[in-house]
């Protein structure tokens, strides 16, 4: 579904009289396979990359060496650049910054009026977004008026309603609080389930990576670590290296392993921690 | 006592359609040297509480008492109660607005009336405390990371050295490791300067971690006021109200169902696997 | 809650008016201001009532919310009354005291300005009141249609107008929270004389118009990401089309028009 080969991305500053003065390499020889259907989370401290790394997979930006493909196609030609868009919604960190209606049925309409839907199809695909996001009955409500969790469920309903095969999403969660959050995983699982919609999930909360198929951390915009998120949760020690943390089930479980209880690795929640517990009395 | 609030109500736009009745009679005292937690879910009316405290908002009746003075009383000097009284929003770093770092934080203190050294003096402290060196001095703040935005702006009220900070969601959308960072530096403050901490927070795990005390705001009411341990034991009616203990609360609470020997009151990491070992000692 | 004013004053209600077509709305109230000036007697100023009085019972909306808008210019309203009231010449003097004097004419200009404004106000009001922003500027954009050719940006200004009313709230909304965190930190707004006000206003202004500009960018990508190219090859959600109660609209607006010009013919 999305691939990346040797993927670079650069930022130039340049000084007041418009010379060069440093180069940055916020995405650093990143190669990635993404399949169809996969939930994968990416993981990484703020800086380290993985917000400029999702915002090439919708062809916001286009690397300036290697490259990317979405659904076969190269992010890089500008023929590409709508379907690409089509085929990867994209859901971003503030929920104000990102409704355009003032109602929230227009908001969702939003995409596929872009694409030039008939008008019949558009009321049919606001409908079920709305549906898949359980926001229908507030279709008439301001946005305004909306919590955080709310909010971000009607943006992804409006990139649901453009029939994506892969939403990514940019750290949705980052400005919630913990229902908000709640809301909007549960969402986007249901999404990933039910419709079989290919997801990447951006974040840096450990508890919402638990449910996904393959887990990818970057530092320093490169991947430093990838795979099933059991894996990944076993190495407490380095993930703290990249300035992250392991779920509260995993770091009690580590604590206690480092006091001599012999605990396996890469437990996850609280239900396996206390199986584990009671097996070894 | 440092703050009191006696049966404290507040309104918002009251006599329309939209009124709203975002606290009701609060009664509430913060002690000096105190590390507070205040938790409830959006819209609980937290955070127009902690804006009660240092008078930006005034209660719709009832009364607020700092030291001892009603801070309601005609006269009262509200410029210095807020000095005093340092409060810091969530997502401080939209109010950063001088061309660097240093002045930025000099302009609480100037606004005080110090004179530009002992501002400078002052912000150099600040940051210094919030863990920022010299070489951020001169920089622009707008240039500075996530983090070190935060911590600049954090400075920015430390400068004015309050006897109370109160905290607004100080770590929100921040990484794991800022988000540690902040919280040690606080608890720093806390320790060393003796400064009262109120910190708002929607992490129940950051608040069993680090304050004294915990109180939970419930559709504008005072819900539980007591230690963590206290607060968490009423784990279920937390989550009935949309809150929750930290993941400790529960992992202990289903071990004991087990049978295990264990503490259920236990609310942090260390404490729960302090009393993991001791129950599986005992066992074996 | 500065969130819950609503703008341009939208009232919500179930009327025939709030159903019509938001074309159909705009093309009455210019209508009816023109009609406004081309009337010049009693006879045209009591059709003009009749038709102002039947359309805000059509509309359903409680009458106070009508002349709410009158309370803004009041004061604009009381000068020009006066100053028809004592400086129109005239055959006839009919008080006079001091150096001024009210003349028949004076008076009758003075009545009529008034009566003027005040219907001019109420009949744009009876508009905003009926219809949802978003609907007058889709209407606008409608309208203005012809001008695309000759290369005027009318769907670019419509989509800013209807952004910007989506945003108007949020940052209302931000300004309060900056004005707070400053005065938090000692920030003075109100004191001082007008230079020091001004300059108090820096710690404010700045961190608006990086907010603004943060969230404009934000919301460019946010376009972008769903597809926005401008107005070329977009599909609507709600288009606008005619009902019939659009045309019957329309007939009733052009009699009312005709009567008006045939009084100011005749008398």
């Amino acid at each position: 579904m999305i691939q990346a080969d040797s993927l670079v991305y650069e930022y130039t500053r340049y000084d007041e009289e418009g010379r060069e003065t440093d180069v940055t390499r916020a995405v650093d020889q990143v190669s990635l396979d993404i399949k169809k259907g996969d939930f994968v989370a990416i993981l990484g401290h703020n800086g380290s990359g993985k917000s400029t790394l999702a915002k090439h997979m919708n062809a916001i930006l286009t690397p300036t060496g290697g490259t990317m493909w979405v659904d076969g196609k190269d992010t890089k030609e500008e023929e590409n650049i709508w379907e690409v868009r089509q085929s990867a919604g994209m859901v971003f960190q503030n929920p104000d910054n990102q409704i355009i209606g003032t109602v929230v049925e227009e908001d969702v309409g939003f995409g596929p009026e872009n694409m030039g839907v008939p008008t019949k199809e558009i009321w049919e695909r606001v409908e079920e977004s709305l549906k898949a996001v359980k926001m229908l009955k507030y279709r008439h409500h301001s946005p305004n008026k909306l919590s955080g969790g709310q909010k971000q469920r009607v943006a992804i309903a409006g990139v649901v309603a453009m029939h994506p095969q892969c939403i990514v999403l940019d750290e949705p969660t980052a400005m919630l609080d913990p229902n908000g959050r709640r809301e909007v995983i549960r969402t986007v699982r249901a999404l990933n389930h039910v419709e079989e919609i290919t997801v990447i999930l951006i974040t840096h909360y450990m508890e919402e990576v638990i449910y996904a198929d393959k887990v990818i951390v970057m530092d320093q915009g490169r991947i430093v670590m990838k795979g099933t998120p059991r894996e990944i949760f076993s190495q407490v020690e380095k993930l703290k290296s990249y300035r992250l943390d392991v779920p509260q089930a995993t770091l009690l479980a580590y604590e206690l392993k480092k006091a001599g209880v012999k605990l396996p690795d890469g437990i996850l929640t609280r239900e396996e921690l206390v199986e584990e517990l009671c097996r070894l009395s | 006592m440092s703050i009191k609030l006696e049966h404290v109500n507040y309104i918002y736009s009251p006599e329309t359609a939209y009124e709203i009745h975002a606290l009701r009679d609060v009664n509430l005292e913060i002690g000096q040297g105190e590390f507070i937690g205040l938790i409830g879910h959006t819209g609980s009316g937290k955070s127009t509480l902690v804006q009660h405290l240092n008078g930006l908002v005034k209660a719709t009746d009832g009364h607020v008492y700092f030291h001892g003075e009603d801070i309601y009383a005609h006269g009262y000097d509200m410029k210095k109660l807020r000095s005093r009284v340092g409060l810091v929003f969530q997502y401080p770093e939209h109010q950063l607005f001088e061309v660097d770092v240093l002045s930025d934080v000099c302009f609480g203190p100037k606004n005080q009336g110090l004179s530009r050294e002992e501002a400078e003096e002052r912000a150099k402290e600040a940051l210094q405390m919030v863990g920022l060196s010299e070489e951020f001095y001169k920089q622009s703040p707008f240039e500075l990371s996530g983090g070190q935005k935060r911590r600049a702006a954090i400075a920015g009220v430390l400068a004015m050295e309050p006897e109370v900070l109160i905290l607004d969601e100080p770590t929100a959308g921040l990484d794991p490791k800022g988000r540690d960072e902040i919280l040690d530096q606080i608890s720093a403050l806390h320790r060393e300067k003796k400064i009262t901490i109120v910190l708002v927070s929607h992490s129940m795990e950051d608040v069993a971690k680090y304050v004294g005390r915990i109180v939970v705001m419930n559709q504008g009411e005072v819900m539980y006021d007591d230690t963590p341990r206290e607060v968490f034991r009423h784990y279920k009616e937390l989550e009935e109200v949309g809150l929750a203990a930290p993941q400790v609360t529960y992992m202990m609470h289903a071990l004991k169902e087990k049978g295990f020997a264990v503490d259920e009151d236990a609310t942090t990491i260390e404490e729960a696997r302090d009393t993991i070992l001791k129950s599986l000692r005992g066992r074996l | 809650m500065i969130r819950d004013i609503t703008l341009g004053q939208y009232y919500p209600a179930d009327s025939i008016l709030h159903k019509l077509d938001p074309r159909v709305k705009l093309v009455t109230t210019i209508s009816f201001l023109v009609a406004l000036f081309l009337v010049n007697s009693w006879v045209g100023y009591v059709v003009a009532t009749i038709f102002l009085v039947s359309v805000i019972r059509l509309s359903k909306v409680p009458f106070p919310f009508m002349v709410r808008g009158l309370k803004a210019i009041f004061l604009i309203l009381m000068i020009t009354v006066v100053f028809n009231l004592f400086l129109t010449p005239g055959d006839r003097v009919l008080v006079h005291f001091w150096k001024l004097q009210i003349t028949d004419k004076g008076l009758r200009t003075a009545i009529f300005m008034a009566i003027r404004l005040v219907y001019l106000i109420v009949g744009s009001s009876v508009m905003t009141l009926t219809t949802t922003p978003n609907d007058l500027t889709d209407g606008m954009e409608r309208l203005l249609g012809p001008l695309k050719k000759l290369h005027v940006p009318v769907h670019e200004v419509a989509m800013m107008m209807s952004i910007a009313l989506r945003f108007i709230p949020i940052l209302l909304e931000e300004t309060d929270k900056i004005m707070k965190a400053q005065i938090a930190r000692g920030a003075d707004f109100e004191s001082g004389n007008l230079l020091q006000k001004a300059k108090s206003l820096v710690p404010l202004l700045v961190p608006l118009f990086i907010s603004a500009f943060r969230r404009a960018n934000d919301l460019a990508m946010a376009m972008e990401a769903r597809c926005y190219r401008g107005g070329e090859g977009r599909t609507k959600m709600k288009p606008l089309v005619y009902a019939r109660r659009d045309y019957l609209a329309y007939g009733t607006v052009m009699i009312f028009l005709a009567v008006i010009i045939a009084v100011r013919i005749v008398l």
